[in-house]
């Protein structure tokens, strides 16, 4: 292509703004706006009816209500344990799905990964309700079975919670390890067979080096779902919960603090925000690398 | 005799629809370049395969410096290969790819770092440890691994083209610093290629497999001047084929008839009778052309044609001639001394060659090479001959 | 982040529908499920010719959206009585009712004076009364004899119990420990510490709850399932049940039931207030009134509807109420601000003891 003169540079800048204008609109109007509303709300407190002033009390009440700061720090914890499970489990897939089955079998195994999500993540959660209920399913069947004598209350454990933050994150940890493993040469591993490497060592030296971006952002993606999540550990939870999104919930539209509420936002923000630069840190990835992956 | 480095025995492999290695056994000298050469689908990477123990054999036995290889598993192996991509670990570095194997053998980090570079320094890579494996050139990368390899002494060496993905320049280079290597190191290296020119200058010894089979093993000088079948000799090296039906057989000597008409005479190879249908193999360097018939020797056969065209390429140069007569398209290679550079497309020639250097084989082993033939013929132009 | 998100897309859901003409024959309601039964908005529709855009919510919610929009998105609201006042004085997302539109003589003066009573501030009124029930229990009496709130938290039905984690249920364990938590709402100080006591009785009954329960049907399903025995729930739940299973009854508890009412509220930035009163009227007539009574099963404000109500739900109602709802039931007044943070603490937790 020749060099292009100076109007058509011009046009084509114009034609780039153009075309950018929806997406910029988009990320002020819905992202950044909110956000700094949000930000301006958590900073203020009401001293008298309509009356506000600005403060940092939000964030003192966080840090001075043990029950708070225990809740978010439950909520890291368990989100890191379902990171983590949903790593364990979706390796195995992806790796059969890349590199072990072909052709229709793999795209069998992929459209399995993805049943879940054709329904909403409400029935999903119910469906477990169902099944996992004193009076439901399995419960049911392990007493048919002579495993149980009585029927066992299977919900409301963190067990439970986790099982159903791995089952919903699923997905989004196998598309992009597949994509990864699929970009990782056999040959690689034949030859580390073949300069007398086993499993365990291929795995630790060429397959997860290999994979390191597909890993890191699958676990920032499922570790984000699992922080923002509400659904699942509520239904799920139930009494025991104890998820950070529902003290969210709770402050904005049960006690009508939408202060506190957009201070506990910002801090699970934050959160989540420490938590990714943590994880590219220790995997030593840029988070670019890791997007273009995503 | 000690025992070979390689022996294999009865070696079998089918796959659902075609046999890839068919009932196979030979046994590679200690210390030799060995080759196998045949075209893509001939089962050679297979073979190579189950050397390396990445693919099970239905039957037979493999023995590696006399040991049966049947129940030992890849990673187990006396043996290292080089792959056709070379499959070097893009996440390590250099002395890290050259010290992966000591390391899966329990060698301490400073014992294989000293013997990383070591070995490095012996393929002309001294102080490359640290780089990266992106940073190096190709050579540069195929070296890191042999180098890779041979640090783990093993008693056999296997390449499964590991220049094919080279540029042509770089491949010739890389060949002669193949074969010093070789010749450095003593180890013995098993070569898979579809490249003749690559058998030929490296290999003390190349098999020419063809069909799951090798058609013949013998010194790169065997295969060419004495190819044993109508496929060896259509595929090492360039080759006039000339195809028809034995008129006469007289002794060694077998005269044929092309359905175009053209008589020729050629040495026989197996038994042929009159009637047979034949195909004679003339190498271009074995015929010559003048531009007047009285030049050519007394032994020679006699033809006039027309040059069609002039291939130039160096000490490779030939000329393709029309003959007169049937109309058959016959290559010949120039003169190296220059002589005949000023020949023109159209120009009428006399051209021959000694029937005792060409070679008659039955029609039956030859009609299988015709394809092969062709498609090597044509290629042949641009390559190098012993 | 979702739920801010959420939250996001409800404030641009609203503004739009904030945006779209204005439109005489539509009255755009947001109300409880039920609370505007089919076949109510059909003869609404047929007699007027307006078209009721049904909005299903709870009281929080409709607050929230309230707040959200300056009270705009909505003709007619309809929040308990309680929470009327304290949010106006708050946000200020109501206007005042126009006596003078209404057909006052279709309420019954008792229930329109509680009304006035607590929805009242600086001299106007904000709320007319719709509907009303209580808070009580609901037991299945094969399984388990309950008197009280505090007997939720026996031994003898430890896993098989269900609460309500809403300020409700810390109104109801206070009448039961024998304090009146409505006469503290004066004393921050002491209201603060009467809720401690009631929070600490209730982290420690935590394990005897299977669940906390957030909406009808959750509680009801495990009612039927046999999972829950006995459950704090307000009246048209238990009767429901007992329509279906004798066994399982509504019980005022020896502390008193709670009473609550739902009221009719103009939202401050109502377009609509002319449908949103005729709708108030068409409601309030006795006809019209009883055929809500048996669609919800609970009482509606208007009077003379006795005679017309499904006699099974008269008697299920005089079962539970021997004395009449005025004697047996601790009305809940309007909430000062101030109140509910305290509560929320204390609701926190719970939720989260073990």
């Amino acid at each position: 292509m020749s060099e292009p003169s100076g109007h058509a540079l011009w046009q084509r800048r114009m034609m780039l703004a153009v075309l950018l204008t929806p997406a910029l609109l988009w990320l002020f109007a819905l992202i950044i706006l909110p956000h700094v509303q949000l930000a301006l709300l958590s900073f203020r407190e009401r001293i008298a009816p309509r009356t506000y002033a600005a403060s940092l009390m939000q964030y003192r009440t966080f840090f001075a209500e043990p029950l708070y700061w225990g809740v978010f720090v439950r909520t890291a914890i368990m989100s890191a344990l379902a990171t983590a499970m949903t790593l364990l489990v979706a390796f195995p897939v992806a790796w059969i799905i890349a590199k072990v089955a072909r052709g229709r079998a793999s795209s069998l195994l992929f459209v399995l990964c993805l049943i879940p999500f054709w329904v909403s993540e409400t029935v999903r959660a119910l469906g477990w309700l169902i099944l996992l209920r004193e009076s439901g399913v399995l419960p049911t069947l392990l007493v048919r079975l002579g495993i149980t004598a009585v029927p066992v209350e299977l919900l409301y454990h963190n067990a439970t919670i986790l099982i159903g933050l791995v089952y919903t994150s699923l997905l989004f940890m196998v598309v992009p390890l597949v994509s990864s493993l699929e970009s990782l040469d056999n040959s690689l591993i034949e030859a580390a067979y073949n300069l007398g490497a086993k499993g365990p060592a291929i795995l630790r030296q060429i397959v997860i080096p290999h994979a390191a971006p597909g890993i890191t952002s699958g676990c920032i993606v499922v570790f984000m779902l699992t922080l923002g999540n509400y659904l699942t550990p509520n239904l799920l939870g139930g009494k025991n919960s104890q998820w950070f999104t529902e003290l969210i919930y709770t402050q904005f539209i049960v006690r009508f603090n939408w202060e506190q509420g957009a201070a506990f936002g910002f801090l699970l923000l934050a959160l989540s925000t420490a938590m990714v630069a943590l994880g590219l840190r220790v995997s030593g990835q840029r988070f670019v690398d890791v997007m273009r992956r995503a | 005799m000690s025992t070979p480095d390689l022996s294999v025995d009865a070696l079998d492999k089918r796959f659902a629809d075609h046999v890839a290695v068919d009932r196979l056994s030979f046994a590679v000298e200690r210390g030799s370049f060995f080759s196998i050469l045949g075209p893509s689908g001939c089962g050679k990477t297979t073979l190579l395969r189950m050397i390396a123990g990445f693919t099970h054999p239905d039957s037979g036995d493999i023995r590696i410096g006399g040991r049966s290889m049947r129940e030992v598993a890849p990673n187990r192996r006396p043996v290292n290969m080089v792959f056709q991509h070379l499959a070097l670990f893009p996440m390590m570095s250099v002395g890290d790819n050259v010290g992966f194997g000591l390391a899966r053998r329990g060698v301490n980090r400073t014992e294989r770092t000293r013997r990383a570079a070591a070995m490095l320094e012996r393929v002309g890579l001294a102080g490359a440890a640290h780089k990266r494996v992106d940073e190096l050139s190709g050579g540069q990368r195929q070296r890191v691994a042999i180098a890779r390899s041979l640090v783990l002494e093993p008693t056999l060496l296997l390449l499964d083209e590991p220049l094919g993905a080279l540029d042509l320049k770089l491949r010739e280079h890389m060949k002669i610093e193949l074969k010093q290597l070789q010749a450095a190191f003593g180890t013995t290296f098993v070569y898979i290629t579809h490249d003749q020119s690559e058998a030929l200058v490296l290999s003390d010894h190349v098999a020419v497999m063809n069909r799951g089979r090798f058609e013949q093993i013998g010194t790169p000088q065997q295969l060419y001047y004495e190819p044993a079948t109508a496929f060896v000799a259509g595929f090492v090296g360039a080759n006039n084929r000339i195809a028809g039906r034995a008129v006469s057989v007289d002794g060694e000597l077998v005269e044929l008839l092309t359905p175009q008409g053209w008589t020729v005479r050629a040495r026989r190879s197996g038994a042929i009778a009159a009637g047979d249908e034949v195909a004679a193999f003339v190498r271009p360097e074995v015929a010559s052309i003048e531009l007047d018939a009285g030049q050519l020797r007394p032994q020679m056969a006699r033809f006039t044609g027309e040059v069609q065209s002039l291939l130039f390429d160096g000490a490779n140069s030939a000329v393709l001639i029309v003959e007169q007569q049937s109309r058959f398209e016959f290559r010949v290679a120039l003169p190296q001394t220059g002589r005949l550079a000023d020949l023109k497309t159209g120009a009428r020639v006399s051209f021959g060659f000694d029937p005792q250097r060409a070679i008659c084989f039955a029609a039956a082993a030859a009609a299988a090479a015709a394809a092969v033939t062709a498609a090597v013929t044509a290629a042949g132009a641009g390559s190098a001959h012993v | 982040m979702k739920v801010l998100l959420g939250n996001v897309l409800l404030l641009a859901i609203v503004v739009h529908g904030t945006a779209a003409a204005d439109d005489p024959k539509k009255l755009r309601l947001i109300t409880w499920a039920d609370y505007a039964p089919a076949e109510v908005v059909a003869q609404f529709k047929q007699e007027t010719g307006i078209q009721v855009e049904v909005t299903l919510s709870n009281n929080e919610e409709i607050i929230s959206k309230l707040r959200a929009t300056g009270g705009a998105g909505f003709d007619l609201a309809q929040p308990s009585q309680d929470r009327i006042t304290g949010v106006q004085r708050e946000f200020g997302v109501y206007k005042p009712i126009d006596l003078s539109q209404v057909k006052v003589e279709q309420f019954s003066p008792e229930i329109l004076e509680v009304t006035r009573k607590n929805a009242t501030l600086d001299g106007k009124l904000y709320g007319l009364p719709y509907l009303w029930g209580a808070d009580g229990l609901v037991v299945n009496t094969k399984y388990a004899k309950v008197a009280d709130y505090p007997d939720l938290c026996r031994a003898d039905l430890k896993g098989k119990t269900s609460l309500r984690l809403r300020r409700p249920v810390l109104m109801a364990f206070a009448f039961a420990a024998g304090k009146d938590p409505f006469a503290l709402y004066g004393d921050p100080k002491a209201y603060a510490a009467l809720m401690e006591s009631v929070g600490a009785t209730l982290s420690a009954c935590k394990s005897n709850v299977r669940f906390f329960y957030d909406n009808k049907d959750q509680l009801l399903n495990g009612m039927r399932s046999g999972e829950i025995v006995a459950a704090m729930m307000w009246d048209t739940g238990g009767w429901t049940l007992n329509r279906q299973d004798p066994n399982i009854q509504f019980i005022v508890p020896k502390s008193g039931a709670m009473g609550w009412l739902d009221t009719f509220a103009l939202p401050a930035r109502g377009r609509n207030d002319a449908a949103a009163y005729a709708w108030i009227n068409f409601t309030m007539r006795p006809d019209v009134a009883a055929k809500i009574t048996n669609a919800v099963g609970n009482w509606t404000a208007a009077r003379a509807t006795e005679n017309l109500v499904n006699p099974k739900f008269r008697a299920q109602f005089n079962a539970s109420f021997p004395g009449g709802a005025f004697k047996d039931i601790h009305w809940y007044p309007a909430i000062p601000s101030g109140v509910e943070e305290t509560e929320g603490r204390i609701l926190d937790r719970i939720k989260a003891a073990n």
